[in-house]
């Protein structure tokens, strides 16, 4: 499954957030959406959900108009993980993941077993399992972190989008949850990513999409998007481009 | 964190409680019929009284209790819910003085004298207007529109209200406006019950319907949207549902405040912190604190029976203190 955005640009008063950005993401891939701050990476991601008003452009879901759909059958088709970590009520971690099944479901009985077992494979796949009974609200930021993408894991749709998904995480934390995204790409779901890490994204993601001031400025190979120029012309630093690992 | 209780464990204890109440509101009264009174008039020939006495007074009264009691306790879960707020009451979208304001020019203009069913229809008629006016804000602006909204309809009506008291004929009208906006359901007829009750239904059903988003909604506005829940139908539903079971309940029992605001509190913890199971516990709960505040009233015999709004406000008022001192201690530890 492929979700494109085509030519988008998303404007509030006078201000371009985004302007003329194309970009898409496919199945089996892990895409890093990079930038510095304010660039349009959030606003982007949002216009792609169909959560924030595009101005021009269009949202296409395997070449159909994907802000046409009804919503639910848009939540089955990608899910994500927002910037907003807050969980408000003492809800158990186990109910908070069961919310992403919440596409799956028609609001007549409680959990189908097919539900229960997208949570059991969404927990296996961040190692939560010790967590379940616990409020999210009284869990470490980590902790919190793999239960909300376990969430977004829940849902089993072909395409993920996360908004930031190691902001204020220790490094072992911030490899763990880059590792659950790489593998969910190596499981054939297409998986567009902001993040700020360099380094991380250098060494994980098998394409970036660097954006500046509202506009995609390069899109493709880790190794050719992150050159010394665009370093010092788009981050204002000097340095020599982050190393793939492999 | 699992319920202490099992969830419908939880409902039937609650429907038994609400049950058990509703019998006890049937029986209980005032001294010349009291329990042992209307026991003894059945046993002695006085069968016919003392039925009248129970289908004419006290049913009405009870049926009253119970569903605004009920409807200001899923209203107040679900907009908790749609808030995500455990301070949110139904009076914060205001229209429980809508619809006393309504009441109040029937009993200014007098029109509730020569048609007394004037006063609780054009008390629905002020809670539809505001509901349709907040249905308007709820759809384009966000949740924070709608609450200062709330606030100034809440202010409008106060100061419309404040007028009619001021310019009032004579100090008769002045003290029945008064009296009337302290909410009661003390010497209401089967009448209010089916001119309510319709109204008080359809307003549940339409809460009922948004049970499921306001789960989601646990998550924030932005990861319930891409799961699929539509926001803008999701806040007209809660904000109509609720204009029109609190609304209608003002509208033949005057103000009665805070049940929307207690009972969902209490009884959080005992459904697993779930919105949508909340509403139905809520539901009976509210049912269930007002029945007995109402049976409350009828036994505290010293002077003029208190009014019922008085004694919610009386009990609830300092719960509200309390409940924000403790979500601050909450909040800085």
């Amino acid at each position: 499954m492929k979700l494109e955005a085509r030519s988008v640009s998303v404007t509030v008063g006078d201000r371009k957030l985004v302007e003329n950005a194309s970009l898409h993401v496919s199945g089996g891939e892990l895409v890093g959406l990079i930038g510095p701050n304010g660039a349009g990476k959030s606003t982007l991601l949002r216009a792609m959900l169909g959560i924030r008003a595009i101005s021009a452009g269009q949202i296409l879901l395997d070449g159909g108009d994907f802000l046409a759909m009804p919503p639910l059958k848009r939540a089955n088709a990608v899910a994500f993980l927002p910037q907003e970590r807050r969980v408000e009520w003492r809800l158990p971690a186990y109910d908070i993941v069961m919310l992403g099944r919440y596409p799956h479901q028609s609001g007549f009985g409680g959990p189908a077993p097919e539900d229960r077992a997208a949570v059991d494979r969404a927990l296996d796949a961040v190692d939560g399992h010790g967590l379940v009974d616990r409020p999210v609200a009284v869990l470490s930021g980590g902790e919190r972190t793999r239960i909300l993408l376990a969430r977004a894991l829940a849902v089993e749709s072909p395409l993920l989008l996360v908004d930031e998904p190691i902001a204020a995480l220790d490094p072992y934390h911030q490899l763990h949850v880059m590792e659950i995204l790489r593998e969910r790409a190596h499981n054939g779901a297409g998986v567009l990513a902001v993040i700020h890490d360099l380094t991380l994204v250098a060494r994980f993601m098998d394409r970036l999409v660097l954006m500046n001031a509202g506009r995609i400025i390069a899109d493709g190979l880790p190794a050719d998007v992150l050159t010394a120029e665009r370093l010092a012309s788009v981050y204002r630093i000097s340095g020599s481009p982050p190393q793939r690992i492999s | 964190m699992k319920p202490l209780i099992p969830y419908s464990l939880l409902i039937a204890g609650l429907a038994a409680l609400v049950g058990g109440l509703a019998f006890v509101s049937m029986v209980v009264g005032p001294a010349t019929a009291g329990t042992f009174e209307l026991f003894s008039m059945m046993t002695h020939g006085e069968a016919d009284t003392a039925w009248m006495i129970m289908r004419e007074v006290r049913l009405p009264r009870t049926a009253l209790a119970m569903l605004v009691g009920m409807s200001l306790g899923v209203a107040g879960a679900a907009l908790q819910g749609l808030l995500r707020n455990p301070l949110a009451d139904p009076g914060v979208v205001g229209v429980s003085p809508a619809a006393s304001l309504g009441a109040v020019l029937a009993l200014y203009t007098g029109v509730s004298v020569q048609m007394p069913l004037a006063l609780p229809l054009m008390g629905i008629a002020g809670a539809l207007l505001c509901a349709l006016l907040l249905h308007g804000l709820a759809r384009r602006g966000g949740v924070l529109t709608l609450v200062l909204a709330g606030v100034a309809v809440s202010s409008l009506c106060a100061a419309l209200m404040s007028l009619a008291l001021n310019l009032s004929p004579n100090p008769y009208a002045a003290a029945e406006i008064m009296f009337w906006l302290m909410g009661s359901v003390t010497d209401r007829s089967m009448d209010h019950v089916l001119l309510a009750g319709p109204l008080i239904l359809l307003g549940w059903a339409i809460l009922g319907a948004s049970a499921r988003s306001l789960d989601a909604l646990s998550l924030g506005e932005e990861a319930a949207a891409s799961l699929g829940v539509d926001l803008g139908r999701t806040r007209t539903l809660v904000v109509a549902g609720t204009a029109i079971c609190v609304g209608a309940g003002a509208a033949v029992t005057g103000g009665i405040g805070f049940i929307g605001l207690v009972v969902p509190h209490l009884l959080r913890p005992l459904v697993g912190h779930t919105p949508s199971r909340l509403l139905l516990a809520s539901a009976l709960g509210g049912g269930a604190l007002l029945l007995a505040a109402d049976i409350l009233v009828r036994l505290l015999m010293f002077g003029p029976e208190l009014k019922l709004g008085v004694l919610t406000a009386l009990v609830g008022a300092p719960f509200f203190l309390w409940l924000i001192f403790r979500a601050r201690t909450e909040l800085e530890s």
